[in-house]
């Protein structure tokens, strides 16, 4: 029976074996130096928050693996003989395998900040990290204030978390406002307001310098570069984004850049290793994707995509229409298609946006100004249907069409209130169109059904 | 990372209270200290006037302590702590709660002069002769321990359903389910009833909460009970009329076109109590798929046991019997389903066990009617909670805050829609979804139970090989 062994147990690796489980009966075995059992990530905070017991990260009960014979073995990976096709692990024990799969993951950047190997110093991405957290500032007598360096979606749920331990926060974001390399200005600004809103302390255009040391090598203090001003904190999170967990290939035939290279199959170089998810970097750059994506959603399509290729089906990892989501503390972030910020516009791309009067609602819409293609959308505090707006990027509407079906795509609950009417208005005032919204219909919204 | 859930009285993460939350925090707890002195026989005089006293301390407390603990945040999601708290984490208060709860139906049930009944006419004592003004008031007699109880049960849903209505104040489905399930308990189970009854003092009583339906209300066809409604005038014909219809045609029809979530989380008493006194302990139900097997079973059997034991009783009724196939109905059938179901069941462990079991118990395992508009929500109805596309993250918000114990992330994370019997739609999975993938709606049947090999963002060609073969 051919063993596929795949290495990494997050959405990626889990995924893959899933399916390829569901399609074939060969013997599989995940490794995993970080759990025992498949958690999800995404979800570590709520843990931190309280939210949620550990346990209930974990999407499949414990009894799934051995029910579906996926065997589970704790280890960490330190060497890979693609000719032998053997691999072993640093307690010793070796493993061969037939056909690999590399789902590592990544790891926290560090920059090379003097300081930033210090006690009290961490990023938030590992279990083991989150468990650090729990030790480093449990509450605001043994934790008086955490600095965060870097202003991304890990950065604002670190903050996040450190608040619901009433933990003040130092926020230090590079860019002149929050997350504005992705986000256009009208929302990143809203998130700006956001987080002040919630007493964090947001210093913006801010690097860090320097993080200083206590007589025991525990932080004590941070300096940002710009101002030279000193502040003293117990915790540092270095969330200034994530990098592909690849060092322990070094010394094999497996060949990479700043990922594990792969082709359009999401093969690598040697004969039956692949590799997917956030460690995976594409030779040739997918539509206007970036070669690594290190996004939750890529990790698991990659994951069903290879699972084909193992069972025989050979397929190439085809993405469809780009989709995200986040929460920034309270507001939630969806986006369909490509929305890309005015520092990163492409040069047909133009914008429309709506911003709620009071409330912390907005949408940019963005198309194209010569053909009125829609391009993408960014909804703020408003839900939308992922299959509605799949199904218009796919037929290539315009964006006049988006805005006379919108309401077919609100995906809000029940008795909300609904904008539809009044983003129309200022669409019809800013374009002179006159577009009436149609009603939501239930035959156009079922029409999608895949 | 388990030691969380310690027995130890302070929590490691504590977050002291500021000063109003424990100005508020007080006053509700003086209003019930007044009601505990009251149930050992230290009554504060005059005791008409101090019961509604300790009912307004309550009240104003309890919006006192939400008003601080909710409008110092911005409005959004309010789960920090929950898991650390001991009262909502089977903690030490959790357990003495769940225990003070238990005592309190067993003494309602079963030993009601420890509450202070007037028992052979006696005059009462205890706590229930602090209730006898406003039971003087509504209908011209002393209060019996049901009076005190639903005036207390109207009251918890009333305090804590403001304080949910303050933690959910950004979700207009929560916002206006509430309401409802406030002014359903308040008017429909309480003031009417009671009003009926002070007007109709010479007839014999008969259940005047009319969404209250059989088989929920399993002693309506009980001979005692069918007797009460046909002697109770034009009154008790409506009711006997409304009940019967109330079940046999606008209850599927309703259930058809909503869910039954109309009924389970919009207007009943037991789960109206479930939503809002219950809402720090929903969490706690089990999502095991274990949980969910017994589920079926027990729910189900207790659904044929009704059914049984109430054609036992219409045939006993019609033809005077008091056997049927040789066995006693009331001993075989009435007493047991009255004592195990009706008590031990819906009241002693559906809400004393609120802090250890979750707060739906009842409502997920035992509910005949619930069981009832369960099949009919499962396999005719245009209710589901729709997926949204591809957008789950596999969190666990969602099923670790379903009262009734679904794992909705297992079918949130395989982008299917949720249409189980179990689902009572109170709309908290999509409340806590922080990537927005959940949401209830009614739509049109075709395309309702969706299962999916590949979700939405994958290559359009392989989710459609293998999603349609």
């Amino acid at each position: 029976m051919e063993h596929i062994v795949i290495i990494g147990n997050g959405i990626s690796g889990v995924t893959a074996a899933r399916h390829i489980r569901k399609n074939s009966d060969k013997k599989i075995t995940i490794i995993s130096s970080e759990t025992k059992y498949f958690f999800s990530r995404t979800a570590l905070m709520y843990v931190f928050m309280g939210h949620m017991k550990f346990e209930h990260t974990q999407p499949y009960e414990n009894w799934f693996w051995k029910k579906n014979r996926i065997d589970l073995k704790e280890g960490f990976v330190t060497t890979i003989d693609t000719d032998a096709k053997s691999i072993s692990c640093a307690d010793g024990s070796s493993l061969s395998y037939d056909k690999l799969i590399l789902a590592t993951g990544s790891k926290p950047n560090k920059f090379g900040w003097p300081g930033q190997d210090l006690d009290g110093v961490l990023g938030m991405y590992h279990k083991q990290e989150l468990e650090k957290l729990e030790e480093l500032a449990p509450n605001n007598s043994v934790c008086k204030r955490a600095v965060i360096v870097g202003g991304g979606l890990i950065g604002i749920e670190l903050a996040e978390m450190l608040l619901s331990r009433n933990i003040p926060v130092t926020f230090l974001v590079r860019e002149s406002s929050f997350w504005n390399g992705v986000l256009p200005e009208q929302e990143s600004q809203m998130i700006n307001e956001h987080i002040r809103e919630h007493h964090i302390d947001l210093r913006l255009s801010s690097n860090l310098k320097e993080i200083k040391s206590d007589e025991h090598g525990k932080v004590k203090s941070i300096v940002i570069q710009e101002t030279g001003e000193e502040i003293p904190c117990d915790v540092v999170g270095l969330t200034a984004g994530v990098s592909p967990n690849i060092d322990f290939l070094k010394a094999s035939n497996i060949k990479t850049g700043r990922g594990i290279l792969v082709n359009e199959f999401l093969e690598t170089n040697c004969k039956d290793v692949y590799a997917i998810g956030d460690c995976a970097e594409q030779h040739k750059a997918i539509g206007l994707r970036r070669p690594i994506e290190a996004v939750w959603y890529t990790g698991r399509m990659m994951g069903e995509t290879v699972a084909q290729t193992i069972c025989g089906n050979k397929t190439a990892y085809k993405p469809g229409h780009w989709f995200n989501s986040a929460k920034f503390l309270d507001i939630e972030y969806q986006t369909y298609g490509w929305v890309f910020s005015e520092r990163n516009k492409r040069e047909n791309e133009s914008y429309f946006q709506w911003h709620h009067a009071s409330e912390k609602l907005c949408i940019t819409v963005s198309y194209d100004k010569n053909s009125r293609l829609f391009l993408g959308i960014n909804t703020f505090g408003i839900r939308m249907r992922h299959e509605i707006f799949d199904r218009w990027l796919t037929e290539k509407v315009s964006v006049d069409f988006v805005m006379e079906h919108l309401a077919d795509a609100n995906f809000d609950p029940e008795f909300y209130r609904t904008y539809e009417k009044e983003i129309v208005l200022k669409f019809n005032e800013e374009h002179a169109t006159n577009i009436k919204v149609k009603k939501k219909s239930w035959k156009r919204i079922f029409s999608t059904n895949y | 990372m388990d030691k969380n859930s310690s027995f130890a009285l302070s929590n490691p993460h504590k977050v002291p209270l500021n000063n109003t939350q424990k100005f508020g925090f007080g006053l509700g707890i003086i209003g019930v200290i007044i009601l505990t002195l009251a149930t050992f026989n230290i009554h504060a005089e005059p005791k008409g006037i101090f019961t509604l006293v300790s009912i307004a301390l309550i009240v104003v407390g309890a919006v006192i302590y939400a008003r601080s603990t909710y409008l110092q945040h911005p409005a959004g999601i309010k789960n920090n702590h929950v898991y650390f708290k001991t009262i909502s984490n089977r903690g030490v208060w959790g357990w003495a709660l769940g225990i003070v709860l238990t005592l309190f139906y067993v003494l309602l049930y079963w030993f009601p002069s420890y509450l202070g009944l007037g028992v052979d006419g006696k005059e009462n004592t205890g706590l229930v002769v602090m209730f006898d003004s406003l039971s003087m008031f509504f209908k011209g007699q002393a209060a019996s321990q049901w009076f005190v109880y639903g005036t207390l049960y109207t009251l918890a849903i009333l305090s804590l359903g403001i304080k949910f209505m303050y933690k959910y104040r950004h979700n207009r489905y929560q916002l206006i389910r509430t309401v409802v399930v406030i002014l359903s308990q308040l008017f429909l189970a309480y003031f009417i009833p009671e009003i009926l009854e002070g007007l109709n003092t010479e007839r014999t009583y008969f259940a005047k909460d009319i969404k209250n339906m059989w088989p929920l209300n399993y002693y309506f066809f009980e001979p005692w009970h069918l007797d009460n409604m046909r002697n109770g005038g034009s009154l008790g014909m409506f009711y006997l009329v409304a009940g019967i219809f109330m079940f046999l045609v606008f209850t599927p029809i309703i259930t058809y076109f909503a869910g039954k979530r109309w009924y389970c989380s919009w207007v009943c008493g037991c789960g109206g109590l479930a939503e809002t006194a219950g809402d720090s302990f929903r969490h706690l139900s089990s999502k095991k798929l274990s949980a969910w097997r017994l589920e079926r079973w027990l729910i189900h059997a207790v659904m044929v046991f009704i059914f049984v034991t109430t054609a036992a009783v219409l045939y006993g009724y019609f033809t005077g019997n008091g056997e049927i196939f040789g066995l006693s109905i009331y001993n075989t059938f009435s007493k047991p389903y009255g004592f195990l179901i009706g008590a031990m069941f819906s009241g002693v462990i559906g809400v004393g066990f609120y802090p250890v079991l979750g707060s739906r118990v009842w409502c997920r395992f035992g509910c005949p009617l619930a069981g009832y508009m369960g099949l009919i929500q499962r396999f005719k109805s245009k209710f589901r909670i729709t997926t949204n596309g591809g957008q789950c993250i596999s969190c666990g918000n969602c099923s670790t805050y379903c009262e009734q114990g679904i794992d909705v992330r297992a079918y949130a994370q395989k982008g299917e829609n949720i249409v189980r019997a179990s689902c009572v739609g109170c709309g908290i999975c999509s409340a806590v979804c922080p990537r927005g993938v959940l949401k209830l709606e009614n739509g049109p049947e075709k395309g309702r139970i969706n299962p999916k090999e590949i979700l939405l963002g994958n290559d359009v060609d392989l989710m459609d090989l293998l999603n349609k073969k």
